[in-house]
């Protein structure tokens, strides 16, 4: 077995260091009834390096990538392209094969590219401070809600119609278990400013996203203002980190939370995971954070390091008191993201943001010019809802024979609002190609006829 | 070609009179010094080369950001140095023994990350037409089929993005369970052992129980007696969170008379699963009455930690509990005339079926970055490497235990199972578990768990995994030996341990007194100073 180095010699000579007969001494306390004869049934024995790789790659080579067709899926994901030396440093043995960094001494590798990381994900989202990362978007989203709640001393959650409903439904989950009233607005596809007639006494936060799950982007600072009148807090969300480039970040409206998705920049689409969460918040809130903090701090000769910090808000010492139960962040989709986000800098970030605009607005040019087209997103960074004359089902579908990922359509995140049936939501990229939007533009002339 | 040496010296000098130490760069030889990003003066640069942008009318109707972002933008060759000399002051797994008790640091298969990154997985959308990623589910149910064989459970839920996600995905599902049955007001309490690690009180806590603590025995297990009182009254009782293997590296003796204690009070019983390395191939819980465990894939399957994640918790149920996992779930759809593949979102996709989720617990499916790893993994051992990995694992930890008892205190009588606990007993006044676990670092080790479980003064959990030969143990235990011999002398050097590490001891206390958690441009007037 390759990745097992005892020889059957070693595991003798152990034993009778030990003073054991066998390794079923080890295993008396196991109750009789639970004893197995020999392995595990029904399941197949070890397998070659090179058959578990063909057999992998089999099922890989079934699916269709987004590398390989003209893709213009979104919603909470994105298609970005990941620099190679992305790649290459996140599969250092270092930063790949190491923990938590609870020993400061020999993790500073690890904790400067946090304390990094929290820089840039301050400044990218115009917050005070932001924490060493969540599992991803809807996770903090949910987070952010029951902080809100904490800082507030209130039991009651807004969220916005925009609000892309997967964060929607795992915010109801961890709310509902705590018995936090969550009032969910009317869908809409521009109507997040209706957060501010909605906020009550009551209210512990407001929950908008710009852009929002139709794409559109949205000033939401008056959100901000009515909520802080109420003594609310505004938590503001985003599933797109590129749009922040260009589009009003959480801090510039006003947000006491920002709370959004990084996948975007340096990790792969990766079939919904591993993602990494971005949490941001006000200096004032800091203490009330969920998840890991990197903090500076100096070592017994004075020298600069960086450690975990105002670790009495977690598990480990607060236990049933504790901020969050989380213990893991998304170690090494940080890196992923700050080592991406290091080689753009702002200056390439708000290129990248640029080209990624500019292809959607291509792209909504083309399909606008076919007859029974219409687009809903009255603006956008870079996705948009359009409608189309026949079902959005049948006419992705269609589009998928034609090697056209066409995008989502609303019914599948929205089953009930029969209204959006055949409202489809598409994405565009930097790594959309001027030939993919005329393919998506011609094939869907044809297939609408 | 011999390598000319004509003039050069070849050995070296004696020159015992001049110190080394300060450098001019601050670097120490192979360990370059390396500031921060921002310490830079790229500030206006990228690294990125991207096309120009044609000037295309701007949808964006106004509503742009006011201050541009500003963040230093560094060349591929700068930032490659970066995190290369940054990634020279970690300790990893790859680099020597890292036997941090209950985390499970073994080695992680590069055929894994190989595989993990085809594009066939690793560029495919969540939100894709099912007909386009039929081969991404049948992974994710191949592994499903696995987990269940190997826990003897009813289903499993994928969703987890980590081992504490994971008991929250358990905990809800037992919560909805009490819903069902109109009892969700009136049981409340969940029993959790004071050994238990954090996250179990902690997601108690979150899915809206209160938690009860149960005490140990004087052999680390569950003091029965305690339990027994705790279950006088049973009508308010949700529960029990159990780790098994526990804490203390200990199998829970009476683990079926506590499933049968709870279940008779009308409580599902949690099994944390952080320890099923231990006793994964040879035993399956289902087997000792459990109704949820999680499973962390990043500790019995080898995917890497990462520096802290990413994780994943999937979290297998029982009969009773399977109604209630949480969307999506995955179903067979057989309405377009093939069979697909596909998720439940919502009830909708469900009709006619009765099931109960307890809601949703992330955006999308899981990780399942690492769930092509961990099924890499799984299948590189099959059942009978799975077995041997469990019984290693075990082996090696017993083999620790006995080299060290001599000179360290086990904290119980036994054997043990895959990690081996001692207690500070052993030590000199003033000498604590973290001058030992500091004085590891300088012998090239990575400290084992210290402080924890909470039930034993001045723990020291090691694990060892099944990933080390007997000869790395060996030089372990002669350093650890070394050291536990100069704690009982009372040694004082240990008390400044690590002296070779990247940095020495770090102060947290002036680290949480005032939070620096990013960094600020200096003040104009001192940079001037400087």
């Amino acid at each position: 077995m390759r990745y097992l180095p005892l020889t059957e010699e070693d595991r003798k000579d152990m034993l009778s260091v030990i003073g054991a007969k066998s390794v079923d001494d080890f295993y008396q306390d196991v109750p009789e009834v639970a004893r197995l004869d020999g392995q595990v049934p029904d399941l197949p024995d070890h397998m070659t390096e090179f058959q578990v790789e063909r057999h992998l790659t089999k099922l890989a080579a079934k699916n269709t990538t987004a590398s390989d067709s003209a893709f213009f899926v979104g919603c909470g994901a994105y298609k970005h392209h990941v620099p190679a030396s992305v790649d290459h440093i996140i599969q250092r043995s270092e930063f790949l094969t190491t923990y938590t960094p609870y020993q400061p001494e020999i993790a500073q590798g690890t904790l400067q590219t946090l304390f990094e990381f929290q820089t840039q994900v301050a400044e990218l989202t115009a917050m005070d401070v932001a924490n060493a990362s969540m599992y991803d978007g809807s996770t903090g989203c949910g987070e952010a809600a029951l902080m809100a709640c904490r800082a507030t001393r209130r039991k009651k959650v807004i969220l916005s119609g925009g609000l892309h409903p997967h964060y929607a439904e795992v915010t109801r989950t961890v709310c509902d278990a705590q018995g936090i009233e969550v009032v969910q607005l009317p869908v809409g596809v521009d109507d997040e400013l209706a957060l501010a007639d909605a906020v009550d006494d009551d209210t512990a936060c407001v929950i908008g996203q710009s852009p929002n799950i139709f794409g559109t982007v949205t000033d939401l600072s008056a959100v901000a203002e009515a909520a802080h009148e109420k003594k609310a807090l505004f938590v503001s969300v985003f599933t797109e980190a590129v749009a922040l480039g260009l589009v009003p970040p959480p801090g510039e409206m006003g947000a006491d939370i920002a709370v959004g998705e990084g996948q975007s920049i340096g990790n792969s689409l990766n079939f919904g995971g591993p993602y990494v969460g971005l949490f941001a918040c006000t200096q004032k809130l800091m203490r009330q954070m969920p998840g890991r903090l990197c903090g500076e701090t100096v070592d017994a000769d004075g020298k600069r390091g960086f450690v975990l910090t105002l670790s009495t808000r977690e598990q480990h010492i607060r236990r049933d008191k504790a901020t969050s139960n989380i213990c893991t962040n998304s170690g090494l989709c940080t890196l992923a993201f700050t080592s991406h986000m290091t080689l753009l800098g702002g200056t390439g970030l708000k290129q990248l943001a640029e080209i990624n605009h500019e292809k959607a607005c291509q792209l909504a040019d083309g399909l606008e010019s076919i007859k029974g087209v219409e687009i809903l997103t009255p603006r956008f960074f870079n996705e948009f809802a359009f409608r189309v004359p026949i079902s959005a089902y049948d006419a992705l579908q269609e589009l998928l024979d034609r090697d056209v990922v066409g995008g989502v359509r609303v019914s599948r995140l929205f089953p009930e609002e029969p209204d959006l049936s055949n409202v489809i939501i598409a994405t565009a990229t930097e790594c959309t190609s001027d030939e993919d939007i005329a393919l998506y533009v011609d094939s869907l002339k044809d297939i609408i006829g | 070609m011999t390598m000319n040496t004509t003039g050069r010296p070849t050995a070296p000098a004696h020159a015992d009179h001049i110190s080394g130490d300060a450098t001019i760069s601050g670097s120490k030889g192979l360990l370059q010094h390396e500031p921060l990003i921002f310490e830079t003066d790229r500030w206006a640069e990228t690294g990125v080369d991207l096309p120009k942008t044609k000037g295309v009318k701007s949808r964006l109707g106004g509503v742009t950001r006011k201050a541009d972002v500003q963040l230093p933008g560094l060349s591929e060759p700068e930032a490659v140095r970066h995190y290369v000399r940054l990634s020279q002051r970690n300790y990893a797994i790859d680099l020597g023994m890292f036997p941090l008790g209950s985390c499970t640091m073994k080695h992680n298969p590069r055929l894994n990350e190989k595989m993990a990154r085809l594009p066939g997985f690793a560029d495919i959308h969540p939100l894709q037409p099912f007909r386009s990623i039929q081969g991404a589910m049948e992974l994710i149910k191949e592994l499903e089929d696995w987990l269940l064989k190997l826990t003897n459970m009813h289903s499993v839920a994928m969703s987890p993005k980590a081992g504490a996600h994971g008991e929250y995905c358990g905990m809800m599902a037992i919560r909805q369970a009490l819903i069902a049955r109109g009892e969700s007001e009136t049981r409340k309490r969940v029993l959790v052992p004071a050994s238990a690690h954090g996250t179990n009180p902690a997601t108690a806590a979150q899915c809206g129980f209160i938690v009860d603590e149960i005490g140990a025995d004087k052999r680390g297990r569950v003091d029965m007696d305690d339990l027994r009182s705790k279950l006088e009254t049973t009508d308010d009782i949700a529960g029990i969170m159990l780790t098994n293997p526990n804490t203390c590296g200990l199998f829970e003796t009476d683990i079926r008379e506590i499933a049968d204690l709870i279940h008779d009070a009308g409580g599902y019983f949690y099994c944390d699963g952080a320890n099923f390395n231990a006793i994964v191939g040879r035993v399956r819980p289902g087997d000792l009455g459990i109704d949820a465990m999680h499973i962390n894939l990043h500790k019995t399957f080898s995917t890497p930690h990462g520096g802290g994640g990413p994780g994943s918790g999937p979290t297998v149920l029982s009969e009773a509990l399977s109604g209630f996992a949480p969307w999506p779930l995955m179903v067979v759809d057989s309405s377009h005339g093939t069979d697909l593949l596909t998720y439940a979102d919502h009830q909708d996709d469900m009709p006619g079926s009765d099931v109960q989720p307890v809601g949703r617990l992330t955006a999308f499916q899981g990780q399942m970055g690492m769930f092509v790893r961990a099924l890499a993994y799984i299948m590189s051992h099959g059942a009978d490497g799975l077995k041997q990995v469990a019984e290693d694992a075990v082996l090696n930890a017993n083999y620790i235990q006995a080299r060290l008892k001599h000179v360290m205190t086990p904290a119980f009588d036994g054997f043990c199972m895959h990690e081996a606990l001692f207690s500070d007993k052993f030590t000199a006044e003033g000498i604590e578990t973290i001058d030992i676990a500091k004085s590891l670092i300088d012998e090239g080790y990575h400290p084992m768990t210290m402080y924890f479980p909470l039930v034993v003064h001045g723990a020291m959990l090691i694990e060892p995994t099944e990933t080390e030969s007997k000869a790395e143990l060996d030089r372990f235990c002669d350093a650890l030996e070394g050291i536990a011999k100069k704690a009982a002398e009372g040694d004082p050097r240990l008390k400044g341990a690590p002296y070779s590490a990247p940095m020495r001891r770090l102060d947290e206390t002036q680290a949480a007194r005032k939070p620096v958690l990013k960094w600020t441009a200096p003040e104009p007037d001192q940079m001037a100073a400087e």
